[in-house]
């Protein structure tokens, strides 16, 4: 155990420069930069809105800040893991050179999508004062779907990375996927009438939703729903478990196949 | 009693040669269950056994497919053995080829960060290098351009220049002596010349003779996966002259 630490020791700076790389590289080229890490949800969510909430008759004042907080989420959920399952492969001729651990690749491109998507929360402080959400002693709670979140993604990763070295379609695969947990996040309704229909399930199998569930409760003021957070939790150290486990089995065999 | 730097032990690399490359779902269950998964096998080495010590210059020689890229390859840690372990004492630089962590978007010098950090060394250190580097490479202002804009001679004297300049402890070089111009090509012999006399490991592989003769105290010969002999240059270079006589 203290061999794997030692060796994150030592390639610490690695995992920095990688993060710092992931996100130089974002905005070098693109004219509006870091701007565009704010403005496109706020275009999103003003289009939600305007479908989900004006045009089906929500007369909730607040539902913007509803829509863009499970919407920033998710964008950060699906991002990271994509580029995370794709990350062995983009990174194919480094490690058939020279030895970095392998982990690190998918670590730097979950932080640096974690690091985007903390300042994409610029934009929620900003509606939310517009719109007069009052910030209550509740919000310090959003730590905690904060810190859950990306180790749930890193998890989700790991077994996406290692699957996509072998099996190049899970790619399309995960989109699928992806875009049925968008629908099952609740981002853009309420969940309370598929829950009183008895299919509150379906929206708890998204392990996402439950993240969403409590990062909602603590911005509006609720306490932490106990069972979200359970699940929350069980459903990030599962698949950091899991992820690890199938990552560190067969990273061997990544430089023979990509 | 010298310092062993690198130690291989019953190190044997078994490769795979599907008939058929299948790398989606559908295929591979269609094959899984008309069992037509064939895969053959490849013995690349085979129960290598090596002690190099602090400070030894080995070349390592062998005909084509001998199996030398493979052993480097397990020794800097890029593959792992099949069968048997590697252990190396203190750093490797592995000029197995020059620019490995490269980012083509990214300047001269930020690469020179990214890139010692992929050979695992601190920020510090490479802070501390930085100017030295700059100057070995004769870059000058081309330091702040692009990769992408680099020629390839750029790329190479950049990368030697990283990755001679870091001290490492064990120096891999496959072939790649010196690059650039005759004067830059004289800067690197000297270099590497520094580098021995400081007592770092080096582990060579050529296929010119005369040049390993030039470097290396000691030699190992491959022949298909297996060291056919390992000593003093003399004794393994005349070996070698029988078989490619």
């Amino acid at each position: 155990m203290k061999k794997y630490w030692n060796n994150f020791k030592k390639y610490r700076f690695l995992l920095g420069e990688l993060v710092k790389k992931g996100i130089t590289l974002r905005y070098r080229r693109s004219y509006l930069g870091i701007l565009w890490t704010l403005i496109e949800p706020l275009l999103t969510m003003i289009v939600l809105t305007v479908v989900f909430g004006t045009l089906l008759g929500n007369e909730d004042k607040q539902f913007p800040v509803y829509i863009l907080s499970g919407r920033l989420l998710y964008s950060f959920f699906s991002n990271s893991t994509k580029v995370a399952m794709k990350s062995i492969r983009i990174n194919s001729s480094m490690i058939k050179k020279v030895y970095v651990p392998k982990y690190m690749y998918p670590l730097a491109s979950i932080l640096t999508d974690y690091i985007i998507f903390l300042i994409s929360l610029i934009i929620l402080v900003a509606v939310g004062v517009v719109l007069q959400v009052k910030p209550t002693f509740y919000l310090l709670q959003v730590i905690i779907p904060l810190a859950v979140l990306p180790i749930m993604c890193y998890g989700i990763g790991l077994i996406l990375a290692t699957l996509a070295v072998f099996f190049r379609d899970l790619e399309y695969i995960w989109s699928v996927a992806l875009m049925l947990l968008m629908y099952t996040s609740a981002i853009f309704y309420k969940p309370a009438k598929i829950i009183n229909g008895g299919y509150g399930w379906l929206l708890e199998i998204n392990p996402l939703y439950s993240v969403v569930v409590n990062f909602r409760n603590s911005i509006f003021g609720a306490p932490l729903d106990q069972r979200a957070l359970a699940l929350s939790i069980v459903y990030s150290v599962g698949f950091l478990a899991i992820g690890a486990f199938m990552f560190y089995k067969k990273q061997d065999q990544f430089i023979l196949h990509v | 009693m010298k310092k062993t730097a690198v130690d291989v032990s019953h190190v044997s690399m078994r490769f795979n040669l599907a008939s058929q490359k299948v790398d989606n779902l559908k295929e591979y269950f269609i094959k899984l269950i008309r069992k037509e998964l064939k895969y053959k096998e490849f013995w690349a080495l085979q129960d290598v056994n090596l002690r190099i010590d602090q400070g030894d210059r080995v070349g390592i020689l062998g005909l084509n497919g001998a199996g030398k890229s493979t052993l480097l390859k397990i020794i800097a840690g890029v593959l792992k053995p099949t069968e048997g372990s590697v252990t190396v004492k203190g750093r490797i630089a592995p000029l197995l080829e020059l620019g490995a962590g490269f980012e083509k978007e990214y300047t001269g010098a930020e690469n020179i960060y990214l890139y010692g950090a992929v050979l695992g060394y601190p920020r510090e250190f490479i802070a501390e290098k930085y100017n030295e580097i700059i100057e070995f490479s004769e870059l000058g202002k081309f330091i702040d351009v692009p990769l992408k804009n680099y020629s390839s001679g750029m790329k190479s004297r950049l990368g030697f220049s990283i990755a001679t300049i870091v001290e490492p402890d064990v120096l891999i070089l496959d072939e790649v002596l010196a690059v650039g111009d005759a004067k830059f090509k004289k800067k690197c012999e000297a270099k590497i010349q520094s580098m021995f006399d400081k007592g770092v490991t080096v582990l060579f592989v050529s296929h010119s003779l005369a040049q390993v003769q030039k470097i290396c105290n000691k030699a190992i010969l491959l022949e298909k996966g297996q060291v056919l002999a390992q000593g003093g240059i003399e004794e393994v270079s005349a070996i070698y002259e029988e078989k490619t006589k």
